[in-house]
């Protein structure tokens, strides 16, 4: 257990300089756009030069930037994310309203493609070679090359237009007053387009990983062992190959995070689910700087966080890792 | 070379799919001539049905097939440029890593990481909102975040290869560690970040149609992208209209995975043969 | 000579075995391992011993081409069952992130029909049967925290699990440390007579085939050059080649070697 422990306390120490690095570079590219909230106010309010010069005062954003800089690193350290002109709210409440859904559909979207990608890699890994294993490896490499916008408007046009099975948009149903089981029944119901969209892309990316992988345990000298013990072949393969090349894996779970987080926008906007990514749209839209900033910042930090639960799921599946410095 | 490189289905297939694009993107302005955003004929003609207008007109009326045409120049320019850019950008950042070392190959790994947790796409939809659309726009924001991948590769090249002897020898006769950087050890440590390329060039072609399609591409081109957008306007009467540029960034991406699969196989062959 | 032969445990007849296009790496070996007897496999790299001992085993790989026969005394062998294989690599027999004593229990599971409980427990009597210290943690360890003739024990274990007829050793002591090594010859001498094993063990070391070995095959270039008692094949060697082996080998030992010339040991089996 202290090696993980161990191991804990190294990655946030380094996730803390990354996460800085993060809000003054974002913080930085975001001043560099032309007009500030005071300009998106006006234009959407109206107002003179004098209420112009007098909101600036008021809101600090005549100051220089690095005075703004550090009030905004200030204002982090209490949680306080700034004020979102486009929802009139601050904007850490409307980034946490929006950041479940966008986890629901993520996580959904992460476990369909890892579960039913490494199986279907096991399968085409235990005969490597076989006509199995060249369809599933091509027609996955297809499934990797579709635009997920265009995977998600093809499942509308199918299950949702011609099949009406499946709803087309949203995350519940308006209105409905269900609660409980219901209600979360309800949203599955919903989720099960986008979550598909997003997922069967990356499902290519593990089962080739999984194939891969396996396909590399093969050859090593502990499986000729175990099959000089004849150990039966479900077992060799299930036990010790797929056990093995699944650690690979475990680290791209974490490395795509940051991927599939970016892929969600993209499906939430087709589908109009209220989660992060529709509403880093509306930021753009609405030239909410300062929203978008939030936005980045809470997304990295997810980031960060999700890489620090797979680094300890890794270290608890491989028990070579931290080992030196525990002998040491 | 070539005759190896070609070796197996997927190879062929790949290069076919890429020569297929490149002469479309070439003969463009050619068999289409003017603008295709120009209206061309009464709006939502079915396809095959009027040979002047093989796969018939948008919502606006413009000829489908003359931006599918215009939209291959479109997604090959994204894809070759930001390529380009990270791997130029990356290659630079990550030999300079691994030759200096210490606090400096430190702060540099810190930056690469802060790249790589912001969300790649989010970090585009950004710096594209606050810049601009446009496709140079477009194509440093898909550098912003592919840099990091041939950073890390050249930097483990370099760590590799920096303490072998040549280096060594280049490093007595006088020569400036910059200049051994640049002259003698990146070169040496370019071929695992070249295979890196088609990977990015196949993610450049598809966030670029992701950002057309949220209406962040370039407003004066014709992208594939754009085309899908367009067409989910009129989704339930003519869904061809988004079906169609879907199929042709699926084939074209695909392309490019198989040919880059192909090559970093023929480059294994090789290795193995010596 | 002996008493009156009984059928052999594994009878090669013109085995002939190779890997591609390449010239074969057995070449129609004529060969009997006797039940009970402990056979060594002498030889330097490229003559095939390893080759041989994988085909008694049945591990060749799919691509080998193999001629001739291997006819097993009753029925058909398994591995695991009525073969032990102990490979060169000690850390390369065991699944990294798998606990040793579950590697040697499935073995007993598999074999044995034992439930899982009762493969464990005998995981854990083969442990200390071995010669490993504290049986009951060891079995939870991890291969990456043993020494290497540790995991060479616990590969001794695996092998050994299902009460196999068979013990092949291929080069089992060759990555080992000197004391080690002695220790695991020791060790392989030990559970051999105890359990009643035929031995094969492959070795480029003839001093290490003087000491443990009944009999000695000599193999060169894929081909048999002799094959006889121990005593007599480091003796009155036949073949040239065995006489330059014994010849070029220079050690510490050399002295019982040339002691046992000397005093002109008796000729017989």
């Amino acid at each position: 257990m202290t090696r993980t422990l161990r191991l804990v306390r190294r990655r946030l120490v380094g996730s803390v300089f990354v996460l800085l690095i993060v809000v003054v570079g974002s913080f930085l590219m975001l001043q560099a756009a032309p007009g500030d909230a005071v300009d998106a106010y006006v234009v959407s309010m109206g107002g003179d030069a004098g209420l112009v010069e007098s909101l600036r005062h008021a809101w600090g954003l005549d100051q220089s930037i690095w005075t703004r800089l550090a009030n905004y690193l200030w204002a982090l350290l209490h949680l306080d994310l700034g004020w979102s002109v486009t929802f009139s709210r601050p904007i850490r409440d409307v980034v946490l309203e929006h950041l479940p859904n966008t986890l629901l559909l993520m996580g959904s979207a992460t476990a369909l493609s890892f579960f039913l990608g490494s199986a279907l890699g096991i399968v085409a890994g235990a005969r490597p070679g076989s006509l199995r294993d060249r369809l599933l490896s091509t027609g996955s490499l297809a499934l990797y090359a579709v635009p997920s916008f265009w995977l998600a408007l093809v499942l509308v046009i199918v299950f949702a237009v011609d099949l009406r099975w499946l709803p087309i948009a949203g995350i519940e149903t308006i209105a409905s007053g269900k609660t409980g089981l219901a209600r979360a029944a309800d949203i599955a119901w919903h989720l099960v387009l986008p979550v598909s969209a997003l997922g069967f892309i990356y499902l290519a990316l593990y089962l080739r990983m999984m194939r891969a992988g396996m396909a590399e345990v093969w050859r090593q000298d502990f499986v000729l062992a175990a099959r000089a013990r004849g150990l039966p072949r479900r077992r060799i393969v299930l036990a010790h190959v797929a056990r093995n090349a699944l650690l690979p894996l475990v680290t791209m779970l974490g490395l795509q995070s940051a991927q599939m987080l970016g892929g969600s926008v993209v499906i939430e906007s087709v589908f109009s689910v209220p989660g992060l990514g529709r509403l880093a749209q509306e930021a753009v839209a609405g030239r909410d700087t300062p929203l978008l900033l939030g936005i980045i910042l809470v997304s990295a930090v997810t980031v960060v966080l999700i890489n620090l639960a797979v680094d300890i799921a890794y270290a608890l599946l491989d028990p070579r890792v931290g080992a030196n410095e525990a002998a040491a | 070379m070539k005759g190896r490189f070609l070796q197996t289905p997927e190879a062929v297939a790949g290069t076919a799919i890429l020569v297929l694009l490149a002469i479309m993107a070439l003969a463009a302005p050619l068999l289409f001539p003017g603008d295709p955003l120009r209206i061309a004929g009464p709006a939502l003609t079915p396809p095959f049905q009027d040979w002047t207008l093989p796969l018939g007109t948008d919502r606006l009326g413009r000829d489908v097939l003359a931006e599918l045409f215009h939209g291959a120049r479109t997604s090959l320019v994204v894809g070759l440029a930001a390529a380009a850019a990270s791997l130029a950008v990356g290659a630079v950042i990550g030999t300079l890593a691994g030759f200096a070392g210490g606090l400096a190959d430190e702060a540099l790994m810190r930056l690469t990481d802060a790249f790589q947790t912001v969300p790649s796409f989010l970090l585009a939809l950004a710096f594209v909102s606050i810049v601009g659309p446009s496709l140079g726009v477009v194509v440093m924001a898909i550098a912003l975040s592919a840099w990091t991948g041939p950073a890390r590769i050249a930097r483990a090249e370099v760590l590799s290869i920096r303490e072998r002897d040549f280096v060594a020898g280049a490093r007595v006769v006088g020569m400036h560690p910059l200049e051994i950087a640049f002259r003698e050890v990146l070169p040496n440590a370019l071929p695992p970040v070249l295979a890196l390329s088609s990977i990015i060039v196949a993610q450049a072609i598809l966030i670029e149609a992701a950002l057309s399609f949220l209406g962040l591409g370039d407003p004066n081109r014709v992208t594939w992208g754009g085309m899908v957008a367009e067409g989910r306007t009129v989704l339930r009467t003519a869904p061809f209209l988004s079906i169609v540029p879907g199929i042709a960034l699926v084939v074209t991406v695909l392309g490019v995975y198989l040919a880059g699969e192909g090559a970093v196989e023929s480059a294994a062959v090789r290795k193995g043969l010596s | 000579m002996s008493a009156a032969p009984q059928a052999p445990l594994v009878a090669l007849r013109g085995l002939t075995v190779a890997y591609g296009g390449d010239a074969p790496a057995l070449n129609a070996i004529d060969l009997d391992i006797r039940a009970g007897e402990r056979l060594a496999l002498i030889g330097e790299s490229g003559s095939g011993k390893s080759t041989l001992a994988l085909a008694v085993a049945g591990l060749l790989p799919a691509s080998a081409k193999t001629a001739g026969t291997i006819e097993w005394e009753g029925t058909p062998p398994q591995g695991g069952r009525d073969i032990g294989f102990v490979f060169q690599n000690p850390a390369g027999s065991l699944d990294p992130v798998m606990a040793v004593g579950r590697q040697v229990a499935e073995v007993a599971c598999t074999h044995l029909g034992l439930s899982w409980s009762d493969a464990l427990a005998r995981a854990r009597d083969l442990f200390g049967r071995v010669g490993l210290p504290d049986p009951d943690t060891l079995v939870h360890a991890f291969p990456h925290q043993l020494s290497g003739g540790q995991k060479q024990r616990v590969a001794l274990a695996a092998a050994i699990a299902a009460r196999p007829k068979l013990l092949i050793a291929d080069e089992a002591t060759s990555a080992l440390d000197t004391i080690v090594q002695a220790e695991i010859v020791a060790l392989i001498r030990r559970l051999v007579a105890e359990d009643g094993m035929t031995l094969l063990f492959v070795s480029h070391d003839i001093a290490l085939a003087a000491e443990l070995a009944d009999r000695i095959a000599v193999l060169r270039g894929g081909r048999l050059m002799e094959c006889g008692p121990a005593r007599q094949v480091i003796d009155r060697p036949q073949a040239p080649y065995t006489q330059s082996l014994i010849a070029a080998h220079i050690g510490l030992d050399s002295a019982p070697l040339f002691a046992s010339a000397d005093a002109g040991a008796p000729a017989n089996e």
